[in-house]
């Protein structure tokens, strides 16, 4: 099972459901659990888990490097569609930041004049969370570095290798409506899209939903801090057909629990809201 | 011209409010610009009537013409973004997974492959009930280069602030630390970072910060539901006294902001005396770093 938590915007609790879902399901469940955060820009799960054995894997993507062969006829930087190349008077010069790994230059080039150099986007962190059965993967870009997609990829095929198939993982997702966030929801068999029922809500909500349609992924919605706003995200999923898992309640108490970095499936309503949502879950798949 | 820009690393920290705020009391001094065209939000808050809007061709896309296809298979073999699916024997392009790098069209055969301008979203030049221009954006669903379309938003900005002898220019800008927020905080005069302190929170901020120092931006920052975590506070405060990060006010945890905001309205007109006080003072502090 794969499971995405995603939100058109950040901020709306998709980390915290995503860790506190994990917990809930480790609880319940026999198979491996493991949570992937793939909101590679600043992933922030592992503020909310004790993780033990960390391991370290450093990731590269690659980028075309000139070699002697070249005799600068600027092939190159004609085919480079993202800018990447400027063919100067003595040199072929790579923008490594604009590469978007499409090979074209490489294979296109009439001297054959390209090798491949890795360059480091990341990192991946992996590693057991106290209790056994429960596994956490983190993708890390570095400061700067503004390839978002190839690190969310290899974090994602990285965990299904690692943790095999029957695993059930949960995909924390970046914000947004655009490239990344369909990379890390593509292949999920179910999303969860964390909503919270303001006017900001409601209208970054929409964006998300037209996003899943875009992708033909089954998806439904938990709506976060219920009872700060009004009825308008209900009245929208009601008319829309899109069903409601759930809910958590809006409360100064969860926000003091979540600003210490602690998780809330202690919460007596929390684990009984987080059941149901799990059992709607799997009818809808 | 003197631009503010507004960010907080994640999103869910207020930022928004703030930027609706300030944009309130700046009233018709100021230009508006909101640079997260992923998910803009500002115009949700100040409700603009919209004076222009214009299509953003940003990349390209590539489509296969089924009737010309030959079915060699080239373009699916050389895609590195598994763009192209074989669909019986013909091959079709999936426009959400191309990325525009143009090989395949370059390759074919039998010139099977068309390659054009994407309408990957619009903009618009709005005003909004304080007499204030403000430019956003709706990035398509599925589309990229919003580096780009917050690139042209800014320029589209600067130049009316100019034209129209604007002395500031108050920017909401994008999410994250990648390239959209790089290109939300180019030319920035000062850069105001919305933090709260919790560990993601305080987390978030250093990253933050280590990309405004990186570009060389000077920065202050307000900490919102200060008093949710005082020991977190505390430890910002310390942080940022250690980074150069002027603080520019603390604000308390409060009701107002979800009110205020069902009711769209900015904070600053919800709650007149007190959470609006408190704004307003941030205001005045941050009109003298300008
Ligand atoms: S296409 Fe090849 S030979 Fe021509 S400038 Fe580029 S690297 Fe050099
Ligand atoms: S691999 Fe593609 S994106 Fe990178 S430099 Fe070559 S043509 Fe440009
Ligand atoms: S390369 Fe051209 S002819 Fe060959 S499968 Fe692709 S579109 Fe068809
Ligand atoms: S333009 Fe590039 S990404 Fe798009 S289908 Fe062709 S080869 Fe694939």
């Amino acid at each position: 099972m794969k499971i995405s938590v995603a939100s058109g915007k950040g901020g709306t609790g998709k980390t915290t459901f995503a860790v506190n879902f994990s917990l809930f399901l480790n609880n319940i469940k026999k198979n491996k659990i493991v949570l992937v955060d793939l909101d590679v820009e600043e992933p922030d799960c592992h503020i909310f888990l004790r993780a033990i054995n960390s391991n370290r894997k450093k990731c590269f993507r690659e980028i075309p490097k000139v070699n002697e062969k070249c005799n600068l006829c600027g092939k190159c930087a004609e085919i480079c569609e993202f800018n990447a190349i400027a063919v100067a008077n003595t040199e072929v010069i790579i923008f490594p930041d604009l590469c978007h790994s499409c090979y074209a230059c490489i294979e296109l080039c009439p001297q054959e004049a390209f090798n491949i150099e890795n360059i480091e986007m990341g990192e991946i962190h992996w590693g057991i969370i106290t209790s056994n059965n429960f596994y956490f993967v983190e993708g890390k870009l570095k400061i700067g570095e503004v390839m978002a997609v190839p690190m969310i990829k290899q974090t994602k095929n990285f965990s299904i290798e690692k943790f095999g198939e029957n695993s059930y993982f949960i995909f924390d997702s970046p914000p947004g409506t655009s490239c990344p966030v369909i990379e890390a929801t593509k292949d999920s068999d179910f999303v969860v899209l964390v909503t919270e029922s303001t006017p900001f809500g409601l209208y970054d909500l929409k964006l998300a939903v037209e996003t899943m349609q875009k992708l033909r992924k089954k998806f439904g919605v938990v709506i976060n801090k219920a009872g700060i706003g009004n009825q308008e995200v209900y009245h929208y999923c009601k008319d829309e057909k899109i069903p409601i898992l759930g809910e958590i309640p809006y409360s100064r108490g969860i926000a003091e629990l979540y600003s210490q970095g602690r998780d809330i499936i202690s919460i007596p309503f929390i684990k009984e809201s987080f059941r149901k949502i799990e059992e709607k879950i799997i009818n809808l798949v | 011209m003197k631009e503010l820009v507004i960010i907080s690393g994640k999103g869910g920290t207020g930022k928004t409010s703030f930027a609706a705020s300030f944009a309130y009391l700046a009233g018709e001094n100021a230009v508006l610009a909101d640079y997260d065209v992923d998910a803009s939000d500002l115009h949700i808050l100040l409700e603009p009537k919209i004076k222009k809007t214009y299509q953003f061709y940003g990349g390209k896309k590539a489509n296969i013409i089924r009737e010309k296809c030959i079915g060699c298979g080239k373009c699916q073999e050389i895609c590195r973004f598994d763009a192209v699916k074989n669909v019986d024997d013909k091959f079709e392009i999936n426009k959400i997974d191309c990325e525009g790098c143009g090989y395949c069209y370059r390759i074919c055969p039998v010139d099977a492959i068309k390659f054009e301008d994407n309408l990957s979203g619009k903009w618009y030049i709005s005003k909004t009930r304080r007499n204030s221009t403000l430019v956003f954006a709706k990035l398509g669903i599925a589309e990229e280069n919003s580096g780009k379309l917050v690139s042209k938003i800014k320029e589209v900005a600067h130049n009316l602030a100019n034209e129209n002898n604007k002395d500031l220019l108050i920017s909401d800008g994008a999410p994250g630390i990648g390239c959209p927020v790089i290109a939300s905080l180019s030319n920035a005069n000062y850069v105001l970072i919305v933090t709260e302190p919790s560990l993601s929170g305080f987390h978030d901020l250093k990253r933050i910060l280590e990309l405004v120092k990186h570009f060389g931006y000077s920065a202050g920052c307000i900490i919102n539901k200060y008093d949710i975590n005082e020991n977190i506070t505390k430890e910002i405060e310390i942080f940022s006294h250690n980074n150069e990060l002027e603080i520019i006010g603390k604000i308390p945890y409060s009701d107002s902001f979800p009110k205020s905001l069902v009711l769209k309205q900015t904070v600053v007109e919800y709650d007149k005396l007190d959470i609006g006080k408190t704004v307003e003072r941030c205001w005045s502090k941050l009109q003298t770093k300008l």
